[in-house]
C-alpha cells in the first residue's frame, strides 16, 4: 500500500500494530448532541455535536461553539447515546405509496383555492 | 479628579489587554478543540473589554485613540499587574490565572455598577453577562481538575501556590485610592480584595485545593506603577510587531 501523503492518516496507524487509538476509559470524551434555542418559546433545534467529559462541560463548550455566532437564549445538551433512532436501512418504512399522498400535508392543494378566493374578493370590491 | 479616573481606567484596560494577549497564545494549541475555541473566545472578550476602557479614555479625557494607547506606549507606561504578563506556562497555570484574574475582574465590575462615573457603570452593566460565563468556565475547570486525579490535583495546587503572590499584586493601591473612594467612583483596591477572597475561597475549597496562607505572602507589587517583570517587554514587542513596521500605515 502506498503511504498516504496526509500526515493525519500516517499518524493514524490504521493497522493498529502499536495499539494507538484503542479506546481507553476517561481518555475519550462522550459525544453530546446540542440543541439551540434562539428565542424564548421557540423550539430547540439540533445544531451539531461536541465532545465533553460530562453534561456540565458539554454546556460550557456548547455555549461557545453554538451560541457565539447567532442569537441564543438557551441551549440543551443530550448524550448522543441517549438518542434512540431507526436504522438507516429502514428508511423505506417512511416511503408512501403514491395513492396515499392525501396523508401528506402537501396533499391538500388549498393554496390555489385561497388565491382564487382572494382574487374573486378583489374583483367584488372593484 | 480626572487623573484618578484615568489611572483607574488605564490599569483595568492594561490588565485586560495583556491577559487577553497571553491567553490568545493558546489558540490552536488548546488541550482539546472545544476548549481551544472557548479559551480563545474568552481571550477575545478580554481584548474587547480593554478596547471599551481605552475608548472611554479617548472620549471622556481626550486620550489618544485605542490603537495608539495599546500599541505605542513604552513598558514603563503600562499599569497592568504582573500576574497578567507572566508566560502562559502549562495549561494548569493558565487556567489558574484565568480563575484568579477573572474573578477579580468580575468583582471589580460588580462594584463599578454603582460607580458615580457613569461611563464605567454603563460598561460594567454591559459586560455582566460575559463575566458570568468567564467565571463559570474558570470555576468548572478548577473544580474538575482540583478534585480530579492525583496528578491534576497536584498540578492545580502547585499552580495556585505559584500564582497567588502575583494575584495579590493585582490589588496594589495607587496614589488615588482616597479620591476614588470619597467621590464614589470606586470603593478601592482593599475592598475589592476582600470581596475577591470571599468569592474564590469557597470555590477553592470545593475544588479540594488548599488556600495558601494569604497573610504570610508578599504580594508581587510594582505593576500598577510601571515596574514589570522581564516578560512584559517581549510581549509588547510581539504585539506591535506588525504595526512597528510602519506606525503611520492606514488600516
Amino acid at each position: 500500500m502506498t503511504p498516504s501523503i496526509d500526515p493525519r492518516i500516517r499518524r493514524a496507524d490504521l493497522d493498529g500494530a502499536s495499539g494507538f487509538g484503542a479506546l481507553v476509559e476517561n481518555e475519550n470524551w462522550t459525544p453530546f448532541a446540542v440543541f439551540h434555542q434562539d428565542k424564548r418559546g421557540e423550539r430547540h433545534e439540533f445544531v451539531g455535536t461536541i465532545h465533553a467529559s460530562d453534561p456540565e462541560m458539554a454546556l460550557l463548550f456548547a455555549k461557545e461553539q453554538y451560541g457565539r455566532r447567532k442569537k441564543t437564549v438557551n441551549i440543551w445538551v443530550v448524550r448522543s447515546s441517549d438518542i434512540f433512532t431507526f436504522a438507516h436501512e429502514d428508511e423505506d418504512m417512511f416511503e408512501t405509496v403514491p395513492d396515499k399522498n392525501y396523508r401528506e400535508a402537501s396533499g391538500y392543494p388549498v393554496r390555489k383555492r385561497i388565491n382564487k378566493y382572494l382574487s374573486d374578493k378583489e374583483h367584488e370590491t372593484v | 479628579m480626572s487623573a484618578a479616573i484615568k489611572n483607574l481606567l488605564l490599569k483595568i484596560a492594561d490588565d485586560e489587554l495583556i491577559i487577553g494577549h497571553r491567553n490568545s497564545e493558546w489558540t490552536g494549541l488548546g488541550p482539546i478543540l472545544e476548549e481551544d475555541i472557548a479559551f480563545s473566545s474568552l481571550a477575545q472578550d478580554q481584548i474587547g473589554h480593554a478596547l471599551a476602557n481605552y475608548t472611554i479614555l479617548q472620549k471622556e479625557f481626550g486620550e489618544a485613540e485605542p490603537d495608539v494607547v495599546a500599541y505605542l506606549r513604552t513598558e514603563k507606561e503600562f499599569l497592568s499587574c504582573q500576574l497578567v504578563e507572566l508566560p502562559i506556562g502549562e495549561y494548569d497555570f493558565s487556567l489558574m490565572r484565568h480563575f484568579l484574574f477573572d474573578h477579580s475582574e468580575s468583582c471589580r465590575y460588580e462594584l463599578l455598577l454603582k460607580s458615580s462615573f457613569i461611563p464605567l457603570a454603563q460598561l460594567a452593566k454591559r459586560i455582566k453577562g460575559e463575566m458570568k460565563y468567564h467565571t463559570l468556565h474558570a470555576d468548572l475547570w478548577i473544580t474538575k481538575l482540583g478534585a480530579g486525579t492525583e496528578e491534576s490535583h497536584a498540578r492545580m495546587q502547585a499552580a495556585l501556590n505559584e500564582a497567588m503572590p502575583y494575584a495579590l499584586g493585582l490589588f496594589e493601591t495607587s496614589d488615588y485610592e482616597d479620591e476614588l473612594i470619597s467621590t464614589g467612583v470606586f470603593v478601592g483596591e482593599n475592598a475589592l480584595k476582600t470581596m475577591w477572597l470571599e468569592r474564590i475561597a469557597p470555590i477553592i475549597e470545593h475544588a479540594n485545593l488548599k488556600m495558601p496562607d494569604i497573610a504570610n505572602i508578599d504580594p508581587k507589587f510594582g505593576g500598577r506603577h510601571g515596574y514589570h517583570t522581564e516578560y512584559l517587554q517581549p510581549l509588547l514587542s510581539e504585539m506591535s510587531e506588525v504595526l512597528d513596521l510602519d506606525p503611520t500605515t492606514k488600516w
